[in-house]
């Protein structure tokens, strides 16, 4: 978010860009090595993570974009794509 | 497919536990002897896991009041405060709660699990932003879902995350709503009240603090954290419960704020429940008059929590980041805890097992609790069990636990 807010529209489309790459780079941090994520990976079922690691990886992902993810918007998230999309909208309201 | 297909997991974890008979769900109390003494399968064990922090659920003066109620009131309500449930001791007990907290208004709910729901669901519109500590309790998640507001949760007792939190959200409209708690139940450790108080002054927020298990426990007049962070001016509600240090049932709500007395038409899980029976108000505020009459109560059971903390630190366990009446012994992992929990009912001592997702870093607890009535001898014996668990399981070394309740008296803090 600090360089969508001092970059203009080009660094915006850049950080969209990326978005889905990030979230699966702080995730594998937080599950087993070797475990192959996709955007159609699930990320409870497939991932084996409890209910408050997944609120900790929200939360480090509001650290990566400088956004606030509300927990009630994120209940309907099942796979990375979901996620990558709810985020997208995340981080250009926020912009 | 079965409708409890998606419990599995659960199901296994249980079934486990119990083939090798360690299921802590299988504990049942044949008796219970006094604030610190039960019977479990026939033995006898020392209680350390039921935060009846000040011992009062065998108090003379609450039972004798108790009965006394029950006698002339019945065995219940059979309707809600806003029905045919309001006697005349729950306005009463509500008044009796104002005064102790020097609040303007008081409200009584049937638990303190739905004083949270209530409070919190009824308080947080729309519009509204409740950020929440990342370690609060489980009614205060469920809270937020019965609630329409937007939910974030902050980083454990970090004010600055908080801060930065709340600026994220620039001049976007609705309140800004911080919840914490007093005392954590998990580790045992309280919040940051003075620095969090001075985020909620900064940025116009409202502070709501659940003192469920600091109440009767800190501050002078055990009144809790915010009484001991001196900080009670800047708390909008003070949330608590009954079921700990007043030994009983129920839950309560406290507030200075004008039109606190709405939540009362607007707080469905106060609304559309059977109210508290008399005899349980009637417990409940004698047990309060004994907190506001005898404050050793409260320093008795700081210096208790003390005396274990450093018995077990001194021994080389892992344990929350400071000494409270909730002491938490960190496990290295789950199967450890599990067989270490079912070892120390073998040797006479029952505490709480604690496990993810109920524990903050998916942590494995050993999660034990002192209450004003414990003897010194009574925790010498269970800070001695707890090491020759320890030592067997291969928790901690020999050498450091040699003599764990002798060093825990020569390192005990004062109580204050």
């Amino acid at each position: 978010m600090k360089c969508v807010r001092s970059g203009g529209k080009g660094k915006l489309a850049q950080l969209l860009d990326t978005i889905g790459a990030q979230i699966i780079q702080v995730l594998a941090g937080m599950v087993p090595s070797g475990a192959p994520i996709t955007g159609e990976t699930r990320i409870a079922r497939d991932l084996g993570l409890d209910s408050v690691a997944i609120m900790d990886f929200v939360m480090e992902l509001e650290e990566r974009f400088d956004i606030l993810i509300p927990l009630d918007q994120i209940a309907d998230v099942e796979t990375i794509r979901d996620l990558t999309k709810a985020i997208e909208v995340l981080v250009k309201d926020a912009a | 497919m079965s409708i409890f297909a998606k419990f599995e997991d659960i199901r296994n974890t249980l079934s486990d536990l119990s083939r090798t008979g360690q299921n802590p769900l299988d504990v049942r109390f044949d008796e219970i002897k006094s604030p610190v003494e039960g019977i479990v399968g026939g033995k006898r064990v020392l209680l350390f896991g039921t935060s009846n922090y000040l011992g009062l659920t065998f108090d003379a003066d609450c039972i004798e009041a108790g009965v006394q109620m029950l006698r002339q009131s019945g065995t219940g309500t059979t309707g809600s405060r806003i029905a045919n449930g309001t006697y005349a001791g729950h306005s009463s007990l509500e008044s009796q709660l104002a005064e102790f907290y020097g609040k303007r208004s008081a409200m009584v709910f049937s638990t303190g699990y739905q004083a949270n729901l209530g409070l919190i669901s009824a308080l947080a519109g729309r519009e509204d932003h409740l950020f929440i500590d990342a370690d609060s309790h489980a009614s205060i998640y469920d809270a937020c879902r019965l609630s329409s507001a937007e939910i974030i949760r902050f980083r454990h007792n970090d004010a600055d995350d908080l801060a930065r939190r709340i600026a994220r959200l620039k001049d976007k409209p609705g309140c800004r709503i911080i919840v914490t708690e007093g005392i954590y139940s998990m580790l045992g450790d309280t919040a940051p009240l003075r620095e969090i108080a001075a985020v909620k002054r900064a940025t116009g927020a409202y502070l709501i603090v659940d003192e469920a298990h600091s109440m009767g426990v800190l501050g002078a007049r055990g009144r809790g954290l915010c009484e001991a962070a001196g900080v009670e001016a800047d708390v909008d509600f003070v949330v608590g419960t009954f079921s700990k240090s007043l030994g009983a049932m129920g839950g309560f709500a406290v507030s200075d704020l004008e039109g606190f007395d709405l939540l009362r038409v607007a707080a469905r899980p106060y609304m559309f429940t059977a109210s508290l029976p008399p005899s349980i108000v009637a417990t409940v505020s004698a047990a309060l008059s004994r907190i506001q009459q005898d404050a050793s109560l409260g320093t008795r059971v700081r210096a208790n929590g003390n005396r274990l903390y450093r018995g077990l630190a001194n021994a080389g366990f892992a344990l929350g980041p400071q000494p409270n009446p909730v002491v938490a012994v960190k496990m290295p992992d789950r199967d450890i805890a599990v067989t270490f929990w079912k070892q120390l009912l073998g040797e006479g001592i029952y505490l709480n097992l604690a496990l993810p997702p109920a524990t903050p870093g998916s942590l494995a607890l050993l999660r034990s609790s002192v209450n004003a009535m414990h003897t010194d001898e009574q925790i010498d014996c269970a800070i001695a069990a707890i090491c020759r668990v320890g030592m067997r399981l291969g928790v901690i070394s020999t050498a450091r636990a040699k003599h764990p309740a002798k060093m825990a008296e020569q390192l005990a803090l004062p109580a204050e």
